[in-house]
């Protein structure tokens, strides 16, 4: 576990995971930034959250008078 | 252990030598040694040399470390604000708080929604772990941990069960009666086993196996039905604070953040590490996953929450403001990852504008820290919880 772990071995640990990440394939932001977006500009549309829910199909809706049980 | 110096003066061989010396008697690591003063001078170098090792090491990895920002600075040719300057802007929120859960009798610590979107489980500092319907804010089951500091819970995606612990390093699963008299407690079955607290679980797609992460820096896969251990995943070199598994199109990974400011990127199968983010100033309490899987937010102590683009391997995007000195404890997007809400230990939810980076509304309600923030699996409305004891519905 990492508490368990000298100060040498944790810098070895991180030495060679930064070796592997050097390699990794990567895209340009350029590229996936327009992608994010349109992902997002598409569901927007369905995003109660944004688009909103009329209050009588809203579950959570304040609900009015009392309820004894 | 500590090393501890203790020195007093006898005369006679030394253990290293073999000469007739004034002997300084030293305890390393709990044993005693008897030196001559030559011999401590030559292995207080000897350290020196491992010192140099370090050094070596550390020097390599901050030339790797460059090497890798370089490479990432290739590929940042835009900002994601620029790109979204077309988009039109979000219209003015309107959101309040709509039911108001009370009974925890302290800290509320993690939340998590039911698939079927109306119940949620909820932990809580007292050891209480409480299922209720968010519809009529009714409990509908309670047990009580045989620890405090409930930190995780998580709910099946069944339904059938849920899944909580904390200080007591484990995790156990509950299934969940409709029969309202059962003892729950005594169905419970411990999970996972880990070498210091539990701080985040989550099922993966089905009941049959949870992800943990711990203060004891790892994250682990357990069989729920034999508690076997899975799969490990090592790479942290501090407690691990939170985990989020991608969306089921996207695939095996997770991602994982914690108290060394980084975010890492697992390959739930192999229990590789395939991605590392280090850009945040302080521990990162939150991670979660946008919608489509290809990127991840995180919030973190210094006070921002920051977008990581996984495929363009780089932090895309900061959410903060001068104002919002406090420490972001939670973090989750809405259904079309539009908006990021995240909730703050200065009491409030700050609700940012993921595309263009800029704040749409500020919500206030709680009366102490905002612990943690869950969009509901349908995304019509968000469950906060609080220090101040409650949770909160906002729609």
């Amino acid at each position: 576990m990492a508490r368990d772990m000298s100060d040498k071995e944790i810098l070895k640990m991180e030495l060679d995971q930064l070796k592997l990440e050097v390699n990794t394939p990567r895209t340009a932001v350029s590229t996936t930034a327009p992608e994010i977006i349109a992902f997002v500009e598409g569901k927007s549309a369905e995003d109660p959250l944004i688009k909103g829910v009329p209050e009588d199909k809203n579950p959570f809706k304040e609900k009015g008078g009392c309820i004894i049980t | 252990m500590c090393d501890q110096t203790f020195l007093a003066i006898t005369f006679g061989p030394c253990d290293n030598c073999s000469q007739n010396k004034p002997l300084m008697n030293i305890y390393l690591k709990n044993e005693p040694i008897n030196y001559c003063s030559l011999c401590v001078e030559l292995m207080a170098c000897q350290g020196l040399a491992k010192g140099e090792t370090i050094h070596t090491l550390k020097a390599e990895s901050e030339t790797l470390k460059t090497k890798l920002e370089e490479e990432r600075a290739k590929l940042h040719d835009v900002e994601l604000h620029q790109v979204a300057e077309k988009i039109e802007a979000l219209g003015q929120f309107v959101m309040k708080t709509r039911r108001t859960l009370k009974g925890h009798g302290n800290k509320v610590l993690c939340v998590d929604w039911c698939r079927d979107k109306r119940r949620i489980v909820s932990s809580s500092q007292d050891g209480k772990v409480i299922v209720w319907d968010a519809y009529t804010t009714n409990k509908e089951h309670a047990v009580t941990m045989p620890c405090t500091w409930v930190m995780a819970c998580a709910y099946a995606p069944s339904g059938c069960a849920v899944a909580c612990g904390g200080l007591d390093n484990k995790c156990s699963v509950y299934p969940l009666s409709l029969d309202k008299n059962e003892n729950l407690a005594a169905k419970k079955k411990s999970v996972a086993m880990h070498t210091n607290y539990l701080s985040s679980c989550s099922f993966t797609n089905s009941d049959m196996q949870i992800l943990t992460s711990s203060g004891d820096g790892t994250c682990a896969l357990w069989d729920v039905e034999s508690g076997q251990l899975l799969q490990s995943f090592h790479g942290h070199s501090a407690d691990v604070l939170s985990l989020n598994l991608a969306p089921s199109e996207t695939g095996n990974t997770f991602v994982s953040g914690g108290c060394d400011k980084k975010a890492n990127v697992w390959d739930m199968r192999s229990g590789q590490n395939v991605q590392s983010f280090e850009t945040h100033e302080s521990d990162i309490n939150s991670v979660k996953y946008y919608p489509s899987g290809d990127a991840f937010a995180t919030g973190s102590d210094d006070a921002t929450c920051r977008l990581y683009d996984l495929r363009a391997d780089r932090e895309v995007a900061i959410y903060s403001k001068e104002s919002i000195i406090f420490g972001a404890s939670s973090v989750d997007f809405s259904l079309s990852g539009r908006l990021l809400f995240a909730g703050y230990n200065d009491y409030t939810i700050n609700v940012w504008d993921v595309l263009k980076g800029t704040r749409v509304a500020i919500l206030f309600g709680h009366e102490n820290r905002v612990s943690t923030v869950r969009v509901s699996p349908d995304g019509t409305a968000f469950c906060s919880g609080s220090w101040d004891n409650t949770l909160r519905i906002w729609a």
